[in-house]
């Protein structure tokens, strides 16, 4: 379901979000069972409905990410900003 | 009465970074250390108070936390703590629940987190004098109510800017928490922030100027760069009136202190040769230290530091390290000690080993003596391109040599761990702080205490064995040799001559290294005492210009990018990692390294320069 979103362009990852525009978290992906990078992001308050930013990206391979989410910004590396589902604002 | 009766336990728990150690420092008078970085307390730290009334007050001051499910080291630590599971000790009387107030929506919801827990509580609302700042207004008595607990407003840097806090502890001790969130806390806080507080921005305006300078791609690695390197040059340049007029100083007061004991000539040669020689040797260093401290406190309290581990980590990640790793590195520049300390604030094991194995390669501030002692020696103190010091440039080199090694042999471990799992980063990135110039006074004066208790202790005492131990026994009659030679630090020094001369050594240098092993500033007062009862009469660093072949200096100089030899911090890994294996790992490699890196430099100057 979510990747037939993902694939027509509904939903995207929060890695490939292009650098200073808006999105609204969907979920959080497990990539392994329990998987703790996962839990952290959502403490972190990567949950759904919270609007994201992508602020920047770092000088090399464009890694990591600084993401925006609530009044807070975090260093996010891609691996781990790709297991953030988000929907793009208009 | 019995104070321990009377005595209420509280502790301070929150986010990271949200100013619980200053709040802590506040309260207690303490000097723990404060910084602007998520993960600067990594141990549960003790303090007392009392309050208005007269009551005693035990306060603990705790890791930060993102939640009571433990991620690193440093968090198990404070949930234990607040589930009464740490060893010897139950759970606190009251938790002092600490917010950041510009950062509510994160830091609420592990309040909630907290109030499940159904201890007193009570929630200070910290850093309100940068919320005012930013036009957040933050209806307190809505919060209260919606949280159920008393809501107490603090400025924790400002003087008295916690009373209202200490009134409220000193009056009824808060009920017991009740925990009636709807069992979404996310959820929960929204609907608080949205009915209490009131956000003209959802971050600082200024931060997010500054970081599109500080984090852009070509201007934020340029000026990395530049601070780097700044430190460096003004290391040397800076220091060196205030190191001249100390060293007359020491030079005079020996001469007058000698002159005093003529009569006494075993007496006179312990003072002059190994006290005022050695330690002063060592003394003359204090205002280099000092520089560099004055840069590591202004930019840990400016917020720079994550960023710079925010560009640094593709770099890191590829060496097999984490971003994460790079503050702990950075505080290893003052000392081993710190730093692998500080690496419990890295979620991810094996990143944390990594980084404690090759902290030792980031060149410590007790190394900083006798880098400076032989660029002094043989490196002219020209000017390059008009404006940089060539000294200077040594010792940036020597400390990029220390990273780039360390970046080698995390390169190395990865590569022997066969490791293609992932390893995590999610770092915070702080609000920039303007660093107060009276916080950072009061650190460069601790850290000159700790220097000059260094000096007066651990330094001045093996100075005065090392002089025994050169002193006798004496020559024997008719004996053409300077006597030290017949001593037992003479023979150790010859002993070991065989192992280092292929490195270059001298044999007074070998006796160095031995003390050097408790301190490494004692390499320095331990060769200015060799020297000096060898009967030379100039400064130590005369004495090596004169005396030591280029070759020689830049061997001990490479020794010293590695240089294995520092039992405490050998003594700190076996206490962090539990385990003997580690150590030995540690002190292998890094010994290994330091005599292949000696012998290259060491045959390669001579081939060049004979
Ligand atoms: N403006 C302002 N800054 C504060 C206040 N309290 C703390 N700070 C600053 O916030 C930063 C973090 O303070 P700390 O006391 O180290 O925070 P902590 O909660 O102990 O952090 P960890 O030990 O990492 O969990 C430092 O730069 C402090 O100077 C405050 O009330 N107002
Ligand atoms: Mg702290």
């Amino acid at each position: 379901m979510r990747t037939i979103l993902i694939r027509r362009g509904l939903y995207m990852r929060l890695s490939e979000l292009a650098q200073g525009s808006d999105a609204v978290v969907q979920e959080v992906e497990n990539v392994t069972e329990g998987d703790p990078i996962a839990r952290r992001l959502r403490d972190y308050g990567f949950v759904r409905g919270e609007p994201v930013r992508l602020v920047g990206r770092g000088p090399i391979g464009a890694d990591p990410l600084l993401v925006q989410i609530g009044f807070t910004r975090f260093a996010l590396r891609r691996a781990e900003a790709a297991r953030v589902i988000v929907e793009k604002s208009a | 009465m019995s104070e321990a009766v009377a005595s209420l336990r509280l502790a301070l728990v929150g986010n990271p970074n949200c100013g619980k150690t200053a709040l802590f420092n506040q309260l207690t008078g303490g000097h723990q250390k404060v910084a602007n970085y998520a993960g600067v307390t990594i141990e549960r730290k003790e303090g007392r108070f009392r309050g208005p009334s007269g009551r005693q007050f035990q306060l603990l001051d705790l890791p930060g936390a993102y939640s009571l499910e433990a991620a690193s080291p440093d968090e198990v630590i404070t949930r234990d703590v607040c589930l009464g599971h740490f060893p010897g000790e139950s759970a606190p009387d009251v938790i002092v629940c600490v917010a950041d107030a510009t950062n509510l929506r994160l830091h609420l919801r592990f309040v909630l987190e907290v109030r499940r827990l159904g201890r007193p509580m009570v929630l200070a609302l910290n850093m309100m004098d940068a919320a005012r700042r930013r036009g957040i207004v933050i209806d307190v008595g809505k919060l209260e109510a919606a949280l159920d607990i008393p809501v107490i407003e603090t400025v924790a840097v400002r003087r008295g800017g916690a009373a209202e806090l200490v009134a409220r502890l000193d009056g009824d001790p808060p009920a017991l928490a009740r925990a009636s969130d709807s069992g979404d806390l996310h959820a929960d806080v929204r609907a608080m922030i949205a009915d209490a507080v009131r956000m003209p921005r959802r971050t600082a305006e200024i931060d997010d100027a500054i970081d599109r300078v500080v984090l852009h791609p070509v201007l934020g690695l340029g000026l990395l760069a530049l601070i780097m390197f700044l430190i460096f040059q003004a290391v040397f340049s800076w220091a060196a009136p205030l190191m001249d007029g100390i060293d007359a100083g020491i030079g005079a007061l020996g001469g007058w202190v000698g002159s005093g004991l003529a009569s006494m000539p075993l007496l006179q040669s312990l003072v002059v040769d190994g006290i005022f020689a050695g330690v002063g040797g060592v003394l003359v260093f204090l205002p280099q230290i000092l520089i560099l401290f004055l840069f590591i406190l202004a930019l840990e309290e400016s917020g720079y530091l994550p960023r710079a581990a925010f560009l640094l980590d593709r770099l890191m990640f590829k060496a097999g390290l984490t971003g994460r790793s790079f503050i702990p590195l950075l505080s290893s520049f003052a000392c081993a000690i710190p730093g692998i300390m500080a690496t419990r604030s890295i979620q991810d094991p094996r990143d944390r080993l990594t980084t404690i194995l090759i902290a030792p390669l980031m060149t410590c501030s007790a190394r900083l003596p006798v880098y400076a002692l032989l660029i002094a020696a043989f490196i002219p103190a020209r000017t390059v391109a008009g404006v940089f010091n060539l000294q200077g440039i040594v010792l940036f080199t020597l400390y990029a040599a220390g990273i780039v090694s360390a970046l080698a042999v995390a390169w190395v471990v990865k590569l022997v761990r066969r490791d293609k799992s992932e390893h995590a980063l999610l770092m915070e990135l702080p609000s920039y702080r303007l660093p107060h110039p009276r916080d950072i006074a009061i650190g460069l004066w601790e850290r000159a205490m700790i220097f000059l208790r260094r000096v007066g202790g651990i330094i001045l005492s093996l100075t005065v064995i090392l002089w025994f131990l050169s002193t006798f026994p004496g020559a024997p009659a008719g004996a053409t040799e300077p006597a030290i030679n017949y001593s037992f630090a003479g023979q150790l020094g010859h002993g070991l001559h065989a192992l280092f001369a292929p490195i270059g050594f001298n044999w007074q240098i070998c006796i160095a290294l031995v003390p050097g092993l408790a301190a490494r500033e004692v390499a320095v007062s331990s060769l200015a005492t060799v020297y000096a009862l060898s009967g030379d009469g100039d400064g130590l660093q005369a004495i090596v210009a004169s005396q030591w072949s280029m070759a020689t200096a830049f061997s001990l100089l490479a020794w010293y990018v590695f240089a294995p030899m520092c039992l405490s911090t050998l003594a700190t890994v076996r206490r962090e990692t539990n385990s003997w294996r580690q150590v030995w790992i540690m002190a292998g490699y890094l010994f290994a390294l330091a005599y292949l890196a000696s012998l290259l430099t060491y045959q390669i100057t001579r081939m060049l320069a004979p």
